[in-house]
């Protein structure tokens, strides 16, 4: 009966035709504001909003619609409201763009707000001048994809987060750019969320900030010149692999920095361009593999307080300083890492030189105490210290080392 | 010509130039002799400008040298002992002095051609003899027809033929109305060449006389001899 | 001055000394970057040679030429030529020399090997750092008379800045350690011509580590381009400083 599954869909479609219609919002429809559009709505009909500019003053929606622009419709708050409250499952976002969220110390405005629901879609949509940008909270199994979030906070404490998730789960964040607010990306107890091709840039405070968030994946996502780089905290079982974390200058800024996080895994990033690459604290059981860390000021910065980290086949190239650390004690382990500045040979031509590579140098010990002995870096009188020590170690942690060092670097 | 004016130099503690006056005219020669240490190398290179004196005055053409360079151009010298960038050519030398001197004055190369120095002219510095480079020094000299001719000991490295054809070209610049100061230790040559000899000792002019009027007043034909007997008698006074 | 510079020109390129250190910085320039498959590795070697060996050779080979072209001088003082024309160009004529063989030595295997910003600012630094040490040399050779002499106090000038400054600085950061030595810091590294060569460099290998010090002053000195410009212009107060000085010496010199 090959008629059949045709009838079926023919019936399907149809049925869902009844149910579900579109309504059209523009200076030539009927609707010619989305807010009463939305009330006429139903559960399932879409909401389609054509070319123009809207004053709107949060538009709440809690039905499951779609909402859909077309031809790149424009949301204007005027700095008064939010732009959209979510309240419902199921609604979906799309191509909208939303403009100019009010900015206030008790109430985060942003440009579209969502709590308590699930299987939302934000999508294609552009929030410019917002405060936040999306603020979502309770909120499940839903999709953040492509949006573009530029915000235009005159300073670090006038401004909101761009992806704001408090307490939600199951939610993927990708290919979103993020630009211009506090953090890029901000989690506090977002738990089995997937975070992958993400651009966040020149936000003041962070790329990406999250506490309390287990069990993330973050995957290809480029992290780079935010004020102060990349920073989580109080975390177990994070993945990330694959990012670019770059250009992030400044004394407290950071490629990443972790603190108080717990079996993790960083594999496959490339740090590049930070004053500090990686910094860890009170983070134990990390898996630290195949990672680049090129240019950086300091690839490592490993305090005494971490233990059973292990340091695998990473590259350390062109860094001012490769690991510093502030005790005389390490208990975490390195292995076939390739150290551009390592001297060693390899008589047994097995790849992996003969005599081990201690990444710490004297001189960043001393800058550590001294910060202004900077000045000195690479004088012949530094050179002759630095050398003197290699030989004779008595001031660098004496078991923090590779024994393995690679002779070439890994390639990937 | 030149005057020179109660001119002082100490080196260190050492007084070479205890005030020392003197003049250089025109169409004269003017050998200036003394035993070693006596200051007439550094009158010389004071006239040079090669050595800054501590007071006094030099004093050429009615203008003092003092601060000026010009006037060099007005001068030509032959130091005692000449030398030149190592790894040039004669000919690069002498072009290289003609281009330093810029002088539009037509070069005398009487000198240089009596020496048959431009069939050197592809042999480098480096490999001549003391001899030779004395006779580039003093062609340099007469090179850029000087009015002024300040000669440092000019006979002491040559063979006598070139000596010969030295002093002729020394008395045919005075016969020009040109001035000629020389150091010699040679009296023979002394007596040849100079009108007047200028002595000198501990920084100071002992006699100032022509060589007629030593001659006369020792009594002695020998020049050597004569000034041996009027310095006895310039101690003895 | 310029007639005088091209003689100096003329004699010295024929100097095997020169050609020796051309060759010599040619040879360790492309052996290094024949032997470190990354140029930036054999550039960051090629940065601590620089900064011993430049410095050095500079200041003993201007040393030796000025008292082995005594007698030149002499004859050129006597000659109808200013004293300082004579001087300055002595000075740009050797200057143009050891720039041009560093230049051939170093800069054409950096331009070859590794054309980046970093090799770039070697090759000024190491030019950079040619000239101030001609100019001491000169220094030290108007104020001596006497060829050993001359030479001895150009290396002592030569190990004085290249280690004992420095290490003097890092004693002295270490004993006072507890004090805002932020501001000093400028200054003390401004008073060595190596130091302010080797930051040159920095701000291009060690941006990334220099933008770590929270210091207003570091902020403003290394944030920005305006960096590598005050260090060049206070190395071309080491280049004519010096130089001025021995013209005004060497004026009232008497040869």
């Amino acid at each position: 009966m090959p008629r059949l599954p045709f009838l079926f869909l023919i019936v399907l479609l149809s049925s869902h035709l009844l149910r579900a219609k579109t309504i059209d919002v523009g200076a030539a429809f009927r609707f010619k504001h989305p807010q009463p559009a939305i009330i006429s709505a139903h559960n399932g009909d879409t909401v389609m909003l054509h070319k123009g500019i809207y004053i709107v003053k949060n538009l709440h929606i809690n039905k499951s619609i779609v909402f859909k622009g077309e031809n790149e419709p424009v949301l204007d708050v005027q700095m008064k409201d939010f732009g959209i409250t979510i309240t419902a499952s199921h609604v979906t976002i799309e191509g909208i763009t939303i403009k100019n969220s009010a900015r206030a110390s008790m109430t985060d405005y942003a440009g579209i707000q969502a709590m308590k629901a699930r299987h939302l879609t934000l999508k294609n949509n552009i929030l410019i001048n917002t405060y936040f940008g999306f603020h979502l909270s309770a909120i499940d199994s839903s999709l953040i994809e492509n949006n573009t979030l530029i915000g235009s906070a005159p300073d670090d404490a006038r401004s909101g987060n761009g992806i704001h998730l408090w307490q939600c789960n199951f939610v993927t964040i990708r290919k979103n750019k993020i630009s211009g607010h506090r953090d890029g990306i901000y989690f506090e107890f977002a738990r089995f969320c997937h975070i992958s091709q993400n651009i966040s840039e020149k936000n003041f405070r962070y790329g990406l900030h999250f506490m309390f968030s287990d069990n993330d994946t973050y995957t290809n996502n480029i992290f780079r010149n935010n004020g102060t780089g990349v920073a989580v905290m109080y975390t177990k079982g994070i993945r990330m692999e694959g990012n670019i974390f770059a250009d992030n200058w400044g004394s407290s800024s950071y490629g990443v920095l972790l603190k108080d996080i717990g079996n993790s895994y960083i594999t496959g990033n490339t740090f590049l361009n930070n004053t500090t690459a990686l910094y860890l604290e009170g983070s134990s059981r990390i898996q630290v593999v195949g990672n680049t860390f090129q240019n950086n000021g300091w690839a490592l910065k490993l305090l005494a307080n971490c233990e059973m980290d292990s340091f695998i086949r990473n590259k350390f190239n062109g860094n001012t300083f490769d690991v510093s650390t502030n005790g005389t004690i390490s208990l975490n382990y390195f292995k076939h890492n390739y150290w551009d500045k390592y001297t060693g040979y390899d008589l047994d031509r097995d790849g992996v030189g003969d005599i081990p590579y201690r990444p710490v140098s004297l001189y960043a010990s001393i800058i550590e105490q001294i910060p202004y002995a900077v000045m000195l870096l690479r004088s012949f009188a530094v050179d002759l210290l630095d050398k003197a020590e290699k030989n004779i170690p008595s001031l660098t942690p004496d078991q923090l080392k590779d024994d393995s060092p690679l002779m070439k670097s890994p390639t990937r | 010509m030149i005057e020179v004016k109660a001119l002082q130099k100490k080196f260190g503690k050492l007084r070479v130039l205890k005030g020392v006056s003197i003049c250089f005219h025109k169409g004269e020669v003017v050998s200036v002799i003394g035993p070693n240490g006596s200051g007439k190398t550094t009158l010389i290179k004071s006239i040079l400008g090669m050595i800054i004196p501590d007071s006094g005055e030099i004093i050429l053409n009615g203008k003092s040298i003092s601060g000026d360079w010009q006037y060099r151009s007005q001068i030509g010298y032959m130091p005692q002992i000449g030398r030149y960038p190592d790894n040039m050519k004669i000919g690069q030398v002498f072009s290289m002095m003609r281009d330093l001197r810029k002088s539009d004055i037509k070069p005398d190369e009487s000198v240089l051609n009596s020496y048959k120095i431009p069939s050197l002219f592809n042999k480098t510095m480096r490999t001549l003899s003391g001899g030779t480079r004395q006779k580039v020094s003093a062609a340099l000299a007469f090179l850029f027809n000087p009015d002024i001719l300040v000669l440092d000991e000019p006979t002491a490295g040559l063979d006598p033929l070139a000596s010969e054809i030295l002093k002729q070209h020394i008395l045919e610049a005075k016969s020009k109305g040109k001035c000629v100061i020389i150091t010699s230790h040679i009296m023979s040559e002394v007596d040849e060449l100079a009108d007047r000899i200028v002595y000198m000792m501990d920084g100071e002019i002992a006699f100032d006389k022509t060589i007629k009027e030593i001659k006369e007043e020792t009594g002695e034909e020998r020049l050597g001899k004569a000034i041996a007997k009027l310095m006895k008698s310039e101690i003895n006074d | 001055m310029i007639k005088v510079t091209k003689y100096v020109i003329y004699d010295i390129v024929r100097n095997r000394v020169l050609i020796a250190y051309t060759l010599f910085l040619f040879l360790i320039a492309s052996t290094l970057f024949n032997m470190e498959e990354d140029p930036s590795k054999a550039i960051i070697s090629l940065m601590s040679i620089v900064m011993i060996m430049v410095p050095l050779i500079s200041i003993v080979f201007a040393t030796t030429y000025f008292f082995n072209s005594y007698e030149f001088i002499e004859l050129l003082v006597a000659q109808p030529l200013k004293r300082s024309t004579i001087l300055l160009g002595e000075y740009i004529g050797v200057a143009l020399s050891l720039s041009f063989a560093f230049f051939i030595g170093i800069g054409i295997p950096i331009i070859l090997f590794d054309a980046t910003a970093t090799g770039f600012v070697l090759i000024l630094s190491g030019i950079l750092l040619t000239l101030v040490f001609i100019s001491l040399a000169f220094l030290s050779s108007v104020i001596t008379r006497d060829k050993a002499k001359g030479i001895g106090i150009a290396l002592m000038i030569w190990f004085y800045f290249s280690i004992i400054y420095d290490a003097l600085m890092l004693a002295l950061l270490f004993t006072f350690s507890d004090y805002p030595l932020e501001q000093a810091m400028i200054p003390i590294v401004a008073l060595n011509p190596i130091d302010l060569g080797r930051i040159i460099i920095m701000l291009k290998l060690d941006i990334s580590a220099l933008m770590g010090y929270t210091g207003a002053l570091f902020k403003s000195f290394f944030g920005n381009s305006m960096g590598i410009f005050y260090t060049c212009c206070i190395m071309f107060i080491w280049i004519i400083a010096p130089l001025l000085y021995s013209i005004k010496v060497f004026n009232r010199k008497n040869l």
